[in-house]
């Protein structure tokens, strides 16, 4: 009974001018164009997007787990990067 | 297999012992933060998630169905365009679902194999027949609704590909159980005979409709985990109760009389009591004895039998253009 199965395709869509893709999901599809065509018809029936990425999941490569994995360790260690780190006096005007 | 390349579903890897990767799980959960498809879960969380997304997608799927029927006959131009575009939703709440499924590590084809096999279920709700044009409205208005009252609160269920799932069926959902009512309405401004026809699909639909909250909760053995997991947020009687307090006003503004005796307000509890649906008859349903459970199942099959040439054509056409153009 089972068929062959199309390859898996991620779905990126840009709700409007000015956003970035963001992901919505995934769908599968024989090719680009059609993954394309699906995603269209799957995840902008009503008008949610200006402009559609797809790319085979299998393209994707991903950091590992979850956010308390060393991975991103060293971005909480420097707190010098953040703006707050500075005393600068209260009347030093737009600063 | 597609599944071992998904990009949210590669088998978690860690150094960690089982104690530490359920108490990250479990604090995760407690502090109401969302699992993600490549967390470390508990093999009976993602069983259960599996078993359910894969039903619920199922349903939208089989759910397209009943009132599919009734796109060549809807008595208008208008009727027809909304009827087609409430099915096309359904097919989309389905591949939604799916796709949130396959984040757990499940197979598309898989699972599709499991329902047209029947070792997977759908809602029991799509096992009636749809005799009317109005039944198209009623299920609109309850089992849509229903389904609003299912559905919003798995908006907040712990897994996120679900809950996302969710946000963007629930959204969709409004216009189906609004669509559904508005064609009631014009019904009812109708003659005599189009007004039997609405109270003819009350009468029918409406214990179906109250038996989609699934058992009593005396009787939901898996119940309580899936609420301590948070997959499920509320239980299938509150649930229950929510759909009928829902319901009852607009019954009432649409003229129709919901077919339960026992149908009352209660002011003690500021809620309504209501009879008990034929649990019999729901187990009846489920285990395969529906008045046209053959009939979806058959119709299923034979639409994915029908269609395999295409999916062939469309694989054979890809390969063809992979070999005339190699890889940009």
């Amino acid at each position: 009974m089972s068929n062959e199965s199309w390859p898996l395709y991620e779905v990126f869509v840009r709700g409007k001018r000015g956003l970035n893709h963001v992901h919505v999901g995934s769908l599968h599809a024989a090719d680009d164009a059609m993954a394309l065509t699906h995603a269209r018809d799957l995840y902008t029936r009503r008008n949610e997007g200006v402009s559609i990425w797809v790319v085979r999941s299998e393209h994707i490569a991903a950091s590992t787990r979850d956010e308390k994995d060393p991975f991103f360790a060293p971005s909480a260690d420097k707190v010098y990067r953040h703006p707050t780190f500075y005393d600068i006096p209260d009347d030093v005007p737009h600063i | 297999m597609t599944t071992t390349h998904h990009a949210e579903a590669s088998p978690p890897e860690s150094p960690e012992s089982p104690e530490t990767l359920q108490e990250h799980f479990d604090a995760t959960i407690a502090r109401d933060q969302r699992i993600e498809p490549r967390d470390w879960m508990p093999d009976g969380y993602r069983k259960t998630l599996v078993r359910q997304i894969a039903q619920h997608a199922h349903s939208e799927i089989i759910g397209m169905q009943p009132e599919g029927e009734w796109i060549s006959r809807a008595p208008s131009l208008r009727r027809k365009a909304i009827l087609f575009a409430k099915v096309q939703d359904e097919a989309g709440h389905g591949l939604y679902l799916y796709s949130a499924a396959e984040t757990l590590g499940a197979d598309r084809a898989d699972l599709t194999d499991r329902l047209i096999e029947g070792r997977q279920k759908y809602s029991s709700i799509f096992n009636y027949p749809t005799l009317s044009f109005a039944d198209v409205g009623v299920i609109g208005w309850f089992v849509d609704g229903a389904a609003i009252c299912n559905q919003v609160p798995l908006c907040r269920s712990s897994y996120g590909p679900y809950a996302r799932a969710m946000v963007r069926i629930c959204k969709e959902e409004s216009f189906h159980q609004r669509q559904g009512y508005e064609l009631l309405m014009t019904m009812m401004r109708g003659t005599d005979a189009q007004r039997e026809m609405v109270q003819d699909a009350v009468d029918r639909w409406w214990w179906p409709s109250l038996m989609m909250f699934g058992p009593p909760d005396d009787a939901s053995p898996n119940s309580a985990q899936s609420m301590a997991w948070k997959i499920k947020r509320h239980s299938n009687d509150e649930l229950r109760q929510r759909f009928v307090d829902m319901t009852v006003p607009q019954a009432d503004k649409l003229g129709v009389t919901l077919p339960d005796p026992e149908l009352k307000w209660n002011a003690e509890r500021g809620r309504h009591d209501f009879g008990t649906p034929d649990w019999d008859e729901l187990m009846r349903v489920i285990k395969g004895d529906g008045p046209c459970n053959d009939q979806r199942m058959e119709r299923r099959r034979s639409a994915h039998e029908e269609g395999a040439w295409v999916r062939e054509a469309a694989t054979a056409h890809a390969a063809k253009r992979a070999r005339k153009e190699p890889a940009a």
